[in-house]
């Protein structure tokens, strides 16, 4: 009998299981179906990304000013540098760039500032962010005042358009969104009922409906005198809109509030604005910002319908250039573009609002 | 009240009324109505003066009105003399063709992308992702303008159109051979319905058999053949009572078959792929939410794994599935709008936007295309309710 008081070392895994071939082994080619499947997928792959590849990147002309320049066959990136500035910027008179780009830094500042959480006094950022800064973009933007020459809005385009409807949605729609959804919670029947089907209605319409209705009928609506810019009907028709919305998320942070805090607070004797302003508005805010970035994804999305009521937003501005005619048959790359934009900002905003969601989601069941 | 006691003075038994939340509330309503009232009379009053200007009669007299245009796609009979009531049924058809079969592809597509993207296989899975994440954040009207714009209308003219076996694909739209039904097919008709109504007594005897003695049938296969045998069977005895009409080059056009028009194709791809993003996260999400162990359940049980996921995990996924996925189908409708960008005819570009233009009814039509969309929301959302408290779990 042998005994070995000694143990022995393991034994390596089988080379199968370990290293690229392993890692193969379990991922892609575990069983036949997977098999098969992999290797139509790689095909299907290796013949639409390796040419879109070349397209993209190794055939592409870079740079020139004219579509001479365009000689390798691939993607003819010259024509979004010729026309970048437009695209960013619009109609807007060329000396007046440095207001635009103002603009753009101080908004880059503060949304870092915002999402970096060791910032001190996040609130007051976000609350300069959402009251100061607005008046002081339009008065940047506009001009009139502090010397600065008049910019008419039908001057405005591009991506600095595409950035103010948005901007200017989410900051008018939340302190409404916020009143409807206290509205649509509170006891007088009244104003719930009117909340409700205020909410209801906006969301039951596509946007196209509302903006088609706030460029002809808010004319109509409104007395002779008064005359609607075309910017600031489709800003109204984006606001109805996105404040129903907003509406429903605010409704699902308050809801999501214990009510022993509503309680608590009438225990105290607060007031119903102070309850709501110092106890549960804070609270559910906070739980709230994933979803508000949400909808604001969804309306930054939204913001290219504009371009049916005939505002040059950047997918509108780009479209237009695509029927110049020196530059005809270059639709692929100028999709390509504006596709890129909306993809980073949105990609980027989505990214953050699950990290938010992750970070608030501590307790059971975390994932 | 605190200041009442500092003063020395009694506290009233009878508050003030504007101290009284009930008084306050009703108050409170009442002007709130007065403001709502005195709202609309301002923009009303206002609407009729700017019409009286405008020289516009209110009412819905234009609806019977010669219409004068043409329509791209039709599917009931409609040319220029037909009325303006006619181009709304037009456009609503329109509209409906769009979003059902939108609905139906994206369906398709999300349910496959959302087990893709829990697949086991690391390239599929990967795959999945991608698409999910690049496609739901590029906006939906870019998509319909790269679809239309950059890929179906540079397609070739019809004379060197695209082959794809006996259909073709050109500029002007894809051209696909169409089934003609002659009369005896309605034999066929007649054995399909047959067919499924015995299915059902099948599946009934079925379950009644195996709670009586345990023992099942291979009801599946059995349906199977019988949905598809027994009208097969009845069409060869009927003699071939179809033929195909198969899409062929005259002129400077094709005749015959059946033609999918560029503007359709494009908001359809367009549709299905974006919303399709949406649903595959959905499908995602209800698969994880059913725990592991109601299938380790079912396996310890001795139920295989296709049994496992008919009976044990779709139920329980479904019930989490169907009321985002309803979100996803409205939202779906809502944005058909789109195809208005394109030209293709639905209830916004025909009513809202050609029969608009033509008679200046501004306020009627957009009502009436607001009335659609919010008419078909509620039926769904009716329709939810009523599902949602069918396969709520029945809690003891």
């Amino acid at each position: 009998m042998i005994v070995n008081d000694k143990k022995l070392p393991d034994l390596p895994p089988p080379a199968s299981t370990v290293g690229l071939v392993g890692w193969m082994r379990t991922n892609l080619f575990s069983s036949p179906t997977y098999t098969v499947l992999t290797l139509i997928v790689a095909y299907l792959l290796w013949i639409t990304v390796i040419p879109a590849i070349q397209w993209a990147f190794i055939n592409a002309d870079w740079a020139g000013d004219s579509r001479d320049a365009c000689t390798s066959g691939g993607a003819c990136w010259v024509f979004i540098g010729a026309r970048f500035n437009q695209f960013i910027y619009g109609f807007y008179p060329e000396t007046e760039y440095w207001r635009i780009d103002v603009l753009f830094v101080m908004l880059a500042i503060l949304i870092a500032a915002l999402v970096y959480e060791g910032t001190p006094k996040r609130g007051w950022i976000s609350a300069f962010t959402l009251i100061v800064f607005p008046i002081i973009a339009f008065f940047l933007l506009y001009g009139g005042s502090f010397g600065l020459e008049v910019v008419e809005t039908h001057k405005w385009g591009g991506l600095s358009l595409t950035l103010v409807l948005a901007l200017v949605g989410i900051v008018a729609s939340l302190p409404i969104g916020v009143l409807l959804a206290l509205g649509r919670r509170s006891e007088m029947p009244v104003v719930r009922s009117f909340c409700t089907v205020f909410i209801e209605m906006w969301r039951g319409v596509p946007l196209i409906t509302i903006l088609f209705m706030a460029s002809v009928m808010l004319p109509l609506f409104a007395p002779e005198e008064i005359d609607f810019d075309k910017l600031l009907r489709a800003l109204i028709g984006i606001t109805l809109f996105q404040s129903a919305y907003m509406a429903e998320v605010i409704r699902g942070g308050l809801q999501a509030i214990p009510k022993g805090q509503y309680e608590a607070a009438d225990a105290l004797g607060l007031s119903y604005w102070k309850k709501m302003g110092l106890i549960v508005l804070p609270q559910a805010l906070k739980i709230m910002i994933p979803g508000i970035v949400n909808t604001f994804i969804a309306l930054f999305k939204d913001t290219s319908l504009v371009l049916i009521i005939g505002l040059f937003d950047l997918l509108a501005i780009v479209q237009a250039a695509l029927s110049d005619p020196k530059w005809l048959g270059y639709s692929i790359e100028g999709y390509t573009f504006v596709a890129f934009v909306f993809w980073v900002f949105c990609f980027g905003m989505s990214r953050y609002s699950q990290f938010l969601e992750r970070k608030l989601h501590t307790g059971h069941g975390a994932r | 009240m605190p200041t009442d006691v500092k003063n020395g003075v009694a506290p009233s038994s009878k508050p003030k009324f504007w101290n009284d939340p009930e008084k306050r509330a009703l108050l409170f309503q009442i002007l709130m109505i007065l403001t709502i009232l005195g709202f609309f009379a301002y923009i009303i009053s206002n609407a009729l003066f700017n019409l009286e200007k405008r020289g516009i009669t209110t009412g819905f007299d234009f609806l019977g009105q010669a219409a004068g245009f043409e329509i791209l796609l039709t599917l009931i009979p409609f040319d220029a003399t037909y009325s303006f009531g006619r181009t709304f049924i037009i456009g609503l058809l329109n509209t409906l063709l769009v979003s059902v079969l939108g609905i139906i592809l994206a369906t398709v597509i999300g349910f496959i992308m959302g087990i893709a993207r829990l697949s086991q296989n690391w390239l599929i899975n990967k795959v999945a992702t991608a698409y999910i994440e690049i496609f739901r954040n590029i906006p939906l009207l870019l998509q319909i303008f790269f679809w239309y714009f950059a890929v179906l209308q540079p397609l070739p003219s019809p004379r060197q159109s695209i082959e794809i076996g006996s259909a073709f694909l050109n500029n002007r739209g894809f051209y696909i051979p169409w089934p003609e039904f002659h009369p005896a097919f309605m034999f066929v008709t007649i054995a399909f319905a047959i067919a499924v109504v015995a299915v059902i007594f099948l599946v009934k005897w079925n379950h009644k058999r195996q709670d009586e003695t345990g023992q099942t049938f291979p009801v599946f296969r059995a349906a199977l053949a019988l949905l598809i045998g027994l009208p097969l069977i009845v069409y060869f005895l009927a003699g071939s009572p179809m033929t195909w009409d198969y899409p062929a080059l005259k002129g400077f056009n094709f005749r015959g078959g059946a033609t999918i028009i560029p503007e359709l194709m494009a908001l359809l791809i367009a549709l299905s792929v974006y919303t399709g993003t949406f649903i595959a996260e959905i499908v995602r999400s209800g698969i994880l939410a059913v725990s592991k162990g109601q299938s380790e359940a079912a396996h310890a049980l001795g139920l295989n794994n296709s049994r496992t996921l008919r009976l044990i995990v779709v139920p329980q996924a479904m019930r989490v599935i169907i009321p985002p996925l309803t979100s996803q189908y409205l939202n779906l409708i809502k944005n058909s709008s789109l195809a208005t960008a394109i030209g293709y005819p639905d209830l916004v570009s025909v009513f809202m936007g050609t029969t608009l233009n033509q008679t200046g009814q501004a306020i009627e039509i957009i009502f009436m295309t607001m009335a659609v969309y919010l008419t078909i929301n509620l039926l769904v959302s009716l329709f939810m309710n009523w599902y949602n408290k069918r396969m709520s779990l029945v809690e003891r």
